[in-house]
Order: structure tokens, then sequence, then C-alpha cells
């Protein structure tokens, strides 16, 4: 048993939309899960029934091998929604302590998680002090700390980065990396492609409620590559013809070539050697995500159309 | 369960720390009593004393005038005209007509006033009745024992048979009292309790946290937590203005001069209409009288039992129009709907309360809707049992039915953002499957 999350088919439809169209994906245990997609791709809604907020119309979540429980499996589950809030007259250590006790725990145990995580974050100082006095980046980090306090099984986090700056992202990022390591699973919401590519084992792209792609990020970049290498080269031939590839692009010192389908990396470092061209470097270029994400969803209306629904 | 705890005591925490709360709670009482005490003081300093002089007697007028201890003083002086009574020291003059005429004339530098000129009209009024029954040969003697005892000359006294014929002296007026009064206080009640419990629903959207606690607990729980915390708070708040009013009213009351209390009620009784016998001891007297057999634990447990309902029953509906706005600038428009029927109820009431039998009312106290206001103010008269438990039974179904619909827009609306919705949306919301 070593996913945490099973979903299979899950639907939810709207009056005039189909939000999620039949998601199926698994979540190991331990690693940090992106879920990527335009706006208006279902993301929320997907996360709102993982979360227990809506019921789904169609399919089973599976949480931790058993069939998802709302009302107590949510106490295994920390979520950071988009939009997100805090009590701004409240203070700051009685807030965290309230929500850690909504997620389950006991007075003594919050106390004592809340006091462990502020001296973590070197918060301690805020107890007092309410919501209002803090800065944006401060409830950020607070609101960070109310999310994993309860060490949830499972995190859930929507665009964590935002209105962060590096540092703190920095110390958020290594604490994503350390609750994965202590088997804690994370799903990761965000259009930030080179946050994904950094911290990612796994993605699934969503786009019009359906999943469009699926799989770890390496096999993602291997699927979509288009045989393209770039070439460094002592001098760059003026002209270039050849039925092993395409050169697409150049720069001073280096060609950007096209293999063409049939044909292998050693023939095209054979040509150039018989050429007598010295070749300072030769690297795969694989596709960034942001590439593959762009080509994906391009074509797509940018915003979702309303639609009738018949179910 | 236990997280409903959590957040009732979040609810009544908060608030109760909260500045605005020690504010009202503990100046309101002050400037009520302050207000009150503060009035009683300016009508009893302000009550001048009236000197007037009367230029032409003939000794009709001063046999037959009673000049008022206090404050309306009747003068008969041979040398005094409109010209020279200022300087000697009066108010007003006064001129008897001669022959037939009833024109009395009064020469004054201020003008009198309506109160004090209807005060010396009725002085010589019963001055001219007196003369014109002692000159038809009744003698001063008679007359006086006759103006004594027409004072209470009827006392009409309602009494109730009821249905195993025991008879029950009806209290028109104490019942009146009692009934306007509970049914303004659970009218008030609705109506601050119910906007409080709708700004607090908006608490979650405005601070946008709502997303994060319906991860934690359903949309229902907190509904019905925050409802309940805020009855706690205004509950709380009702029992410290009941004490501290009877404590600053005790306080008070001992550092007013004895005096002063003296001439409060001598204003009372001045007061045409105010009963013509209300010194103190006779006020507590009649007081006691008119409160002492009423049913205080019936009429309380009423009370309570509507308080409680009513705020039930009309919170759910206010919470529900808060999960669906914003800020309180857009509710404005969506709360009218809820306010009406307490509105409503209110003024069925004022207007019933004369005609307490009438159908009106009885369907009023009937219908959730208006039944808390308009029960409480049967009650006092007293409602059959069969009507008063079927009233309650109503209400209480009718709490279920508002709490179970309120609780379905509460879960759209609370997570909806930047549109606000309407009656209609709310309905579909309320009554589609979930």
């Amino acid at each position: 048993m070593s996913n945490i999350l099973e979903v299979n088919n899950l639907k939810k439809y709207y009056a005039t939309q189909k939000a999620v169209d039949d998601i199926s994906f698994k979540l190991e245990r331990g690693s940090i899960f992106g879920l990527l997609g335009p706006n208006g791709a279902g993301k929320t809604t997907l996360i709102r029934m993982l979360t227990g907020i809506f019921f789904p119309d169609n399919g089973e979540i599976i949480f931790n091998g058993k069939k998802f429980n709302p009302i107590n499996d949510v106490t295994s589950i920390g979520y950071m929604p988009e939009e997100r809030g805090l009590y701004k007259k409240m203070k700051i250590g009685e807030q965290a302590m309230y929500l850690a006790q909504l997620k389950g725990l006991t007075y003594r145990d919050a106390l004592e998680k809340t006091k462990s995580w502020f001296v973590k974050f070197e918060m301690q100082s805020w107890w007092n002090k309410k919501v209002e006095d803090l800065s944006k980046g401060m409830g950020q980090k607070l609101q960070f700390v109310t999310t994993v306090l309860h060490e949830p099984k499972l995190i859930i986090l929507d665009e964590p980065f935002s209105g962060l700056d590096p540092v703190n992202s920095n110390l958020i990022k290594e604490e994503i990396y350390r609750l994965s390591q202590n088997g804690c699973s994370i799903i990761f919401s965000t259009h930030r492609m080179e946050q994904v590519e950094e911290i990612c084992d796994h993605i699934i792209l969503m786009n019009k409620g359906k999943k469009i792609l699926d799989g770890t990020v390496k096999q993602v970049k291997q699927q979509f590559k288009e045989n393209l290498f770039n070439v460094g080269l002592e001098k760059i031939p003026e002209t270039l013809t050849s039925h092993l590839f395409e050169a697409i692009g150049k720069t001073d010192h280096s060609l950007i070539v096209k293999i063409n389908q049939g044909y292998n990396t050693n023939e095209v470092l054979q040509y150039f050697i018989q050429q007598n061209n010295n070749i300072t470097s030769f690297n795969e270029m694989l596709p960034s995500l942001n590439d593959i994400f762009i080509k994906l969803v391009e074509g797509t209306p940018l915003s979702r159309q309303f639609e009738k629904i018949t179910v | 369960m236990n997280k409903i705890w959590l957040i009732i005591k979040r609810e009544y925490i908060t608030r109760v720390r909260n500045r605005t709360f020690l504010i009202s709670t503990f100046l309101l009482p002050i400037v009520i009593i302050l207000l009150i005490f503060g009035s009683v003081f300016i009508a009893v300093s302000s009550k001048s004393k009236i000197k007037v002089a009367v230029a032409n007697d003939t000794g009709f007028l001063k046999n037959n005038i009673k000049s008022d201890s206090s404050s309306l003083t009747f003068h008969f002086v041979s040398h005094v005209d409109s010209l020279t009574y200022a300087a000697q020291g009066y108010d007003a003059v006064l001129y008897i007509p001669s022959g037939n005429s009833n024109r009395y004339l009064i020469y004054s530098k201020k003008q009198l006033g309506l109160e004090t000129e209807s005060r010396i009209t009725n002085r010589l009024n019963k001055a001219v009745e007196n003369n014109l029954l002692l000159q038809k040969g009744i003698h001063k003697e008679t007359l006086d024992s006759i103006t004594a005892q027409t004072k209470e000359a009827v006392e009409l006294n309602n009494r109730v048979l009821d249905e195993s014929g025991k008879t029950k002296e009806a209290k028109n007026e104490t019942s009146f009292i009692i009934a306007y009064s509970s049914g303004i206080l659970i009218y008030i009640t609705m109506i601050v309790f119910g906007a409080m419990v709708m700004r607090g629903v908006m608490e979650e959207k405005t601070n946008r946290i709502a997303e994060v606690i319906i991860s934690s607990v359903k949309p229902f729980q907190l509904m019905i937590g925050k409802i309940i915390g805020i009855a706690g708070v205004g509950l709380t708040q009702f029992l410290l203005w009941i004490i501290l009013v009877f404590a600053l009213t005790s306080i008070v009351g001992v550092f007013i001069p004895p005096d002063l209390l003296q001439r409060a009620n001598e204003v009372n009784s001045q007061i045409p209409g105010a009963g013509q016998n209300t010194s103190v001891s006779n006020g507590l007297a009649g007081l006691s009288h008119m409160f002492g057999d009423v049913n205080w634990v019936y009429i309380l447990g009423c009370f309570l039992f509507y308080f409680l309902g009513g705020y039930l029953f009309y919170s759910a509906l206010f919470a529900a129009v808060g999960s669906v706005v914003e800020d309180a600038q857009e509710s404005q428009s969506l709360m009218f709907p809820v306010m009406m029927p307490i509105i409503f109820a209110f003024i069925i009431l004022s207007s019933g309360l004369r005609n307490i039998n009438s159908p009106l009312m009885f369907w009023g106290s009937m219908i959730p809707f208006t039944s808390p206001v308009i029960m409480m103010g049967r009650i006092p008269f007293g409602v059959p049992w069969w009507q008063l438990g079927l009233s309650m039974l109503l209400l209480i179904l009718g709490f279920f039915f508002t709490t179970w619909m309120a609780g379905k827009i509460y879960r759209t609306g609370i997570l909806l953002y930047g549109k606000k919705a309407s009656w209609k949306e709310m309905l579909k919301w309320a009554f589609k499957k979930s």
C-alpha cells in the first residue's frame, strides 16, 4: 500500500460547466505532486472534493487505503487555499491554537506544536500580536504553519509561494522537502512552472476539467522532447545541408539541431567530426514544463465558455 | 460536537473580550440612568412658580378658588394693574369680566404656555362651578364632601370567568404593560441579535478564511456554532444590563435629596389624568396591587422560550443572508425581506393589543414568523393551553426548517466570492438536492 491517495473517475458538474470531468490519478506516499492547469481548469473544484468541501457527483476517492470519509479524514489533511485568510482581529497564538484544535488536536498537543513551530519559524514574539499587524509575507508564513501544524498525512498547497520574498520562499521550500521526507505527501497547485520543475516528482496537467497529462517530470519531458540538441562548435559553418538533421537556430558558437527521425546522436557527431569541425559541447535540449504547458493548452480559449450540461 | 463547542467558545470569547462589547455593556446602563434621572431633575427644577395677581376681584373668586400650594398661586391685591404687576413681584395679572361675559383676561410678560394656561382655566372653571352651586343653596360643607367623594367615585372591575367557573380579576392595565414591554423587548432583540449574527457570519468571508475553516468543519457546524456563541454573548449582555441597572438605580436613589423626590411627586400629580393621589406610599401600594398576583414564573418561562425560539428562527435566516454578501453595505437589500415580518409583527401587536382576541392576533401568534412577538403580547391576557402548545410547536418546527434551509444556502454562499447572490438564487440553493 504505497498510495496515500487514489482518485478514480471523479466528476463534478455545475449547472453550466463540467468543472471536473472524469479525473483519475494516484499519489504516492511521500511524493510531491504538481497539479497544473490554466485558470478555470477545475483545479480548485478538484481540491475541494479532496478536502471534503464538495461532494463528487461521481467517482471515488480512496484515502490512505480506505474510502474517503470527509468527517474523519479531514484531520489528516492540511489545506492552504489560494484564497488566503485568517481572523484579522484574533491574536496569532490563539488563532494557530484554534485552527489546530479544529483539526482534532487536544489543547495540550496544540499548544506544544504551535510553540515548536513558532520557534522554528522565529515567530515567538508574534504570539500576542493580531493578524492585522502582520505584513503580507508574515501572514503567509503563519498560514503555512497553521496548515501543517496538525501533522497531516496529505498537505494541499495552492500557490504557496505567492507574496513571499526569496528568503521566506526558501524556508518554506525546505520545509516542504523535509515534510515529504518524513512521509508526508504534498499536492502542489501552481502556475509557476519553474517551481514545479524544481520541487515536484509527479505532475498532472488539467485543462477544461480533463486530465491531459500524467507522469513524472522526467517522463513528461521525455514524452515531449523534439530531438533538439545544442552543438557547440569552434566555427559555425556557413551552409549546412544534411539528411541527418535540420539546423533550426544558431548563435556565435553553437548550433541548435533537430535530428531527423531514424538517426541518432552518434551519427550527427560523426558528421561534424568528418567536417573537421571541433565540437566543444553537445547537449540534449529538453523542453521546459512551461513550453509543454503552453503547447498543450494553447489553442483552447483563455477562459472557459459556459455550456449547457446534460447528464 | 467537540468542534461546535470550540466554535461557540471562540465566538463567545472574542466578542466578550472586544472593547465595543465592554463599552456598550457598561456605558449604556449608565447613560440610560443618567437620562432618566437627568430628565426628572430638569422637569423638577425647571418647574417655575407662577404668581397671579387678581386685579378686580369682588370676593367671588377669593372665596371659591384654591391656590395651588407650590407652583400656581392667586393673590388678591387691591392696587394692581397691567402696568404695575411686574414691579410688585407677580408673573401675571388677571381681570375678571364684568356682567355675563366669560372672557377672562390675563396679562403677562412671557407667554404662559399651554400647561399653565390650562391649569388656570381649570381652576377658574372649578371656581365658577362652585360659585354657582353655592348660589343654588348648597352648603359649603356639602360641596367639600362631594368634591372629596367624586375623586374616586367609580372603579371599574373586570372579572374573568374561566372554564371551571372560578372568577379572576382581569388586570387589563397590568397585562397591557407586560404584553407591550415583552413584545418590544423581543422585537428589539431579534433585530439587534439578528444583525449581530449576520455580521458574525460575514466575518469568515471578509477575512477570507471560510475555505480554511470549511476544510476542517462542516459548514453547518460553523453556522450553528456561531449562532449559539452569539446568543451567549447577547444573554450575557442582557444579564449584565439588568444587574447594572438595578445596582445603579439603587445607588443613585440614595444620593437623591428627599425634597427633590417630594417635588417630583408633585410634578407627577399635577399632570392631568396622571391619577389624583400618587403620593409615594399610594403609588407603591398601587404597584404591588397591580403586579402582585401576576404569574411571573409562567410569563418569564414563556418569554425565555419565545426569546430563544424567535432568535434561533431568525438568526438562521440572517446567517443565510450573511453568507452570501461580503460587506455590510451589500447586505441591506437582502436583509429587508427578513426584517419585514419582524416589523410587521410589531405593528400587529401595537394595534392588536386593544382587541386582543381578534383573528389577526390569533393567526399572528401561530405563524412562527410573527409568533414570538405577538404571542408574548397575548400571554399576559391568558391564552388557552392548546393555542400556546401549538404556537410553540410551530415555532420549533419553523426553527428546524429555517436552519435546514439556511444551512444549505450557507454551504454554497460561504465559498462564493465577488458576486452577491439574489434571493432567487438563494432559494434555488436551499431546495436543490445535495
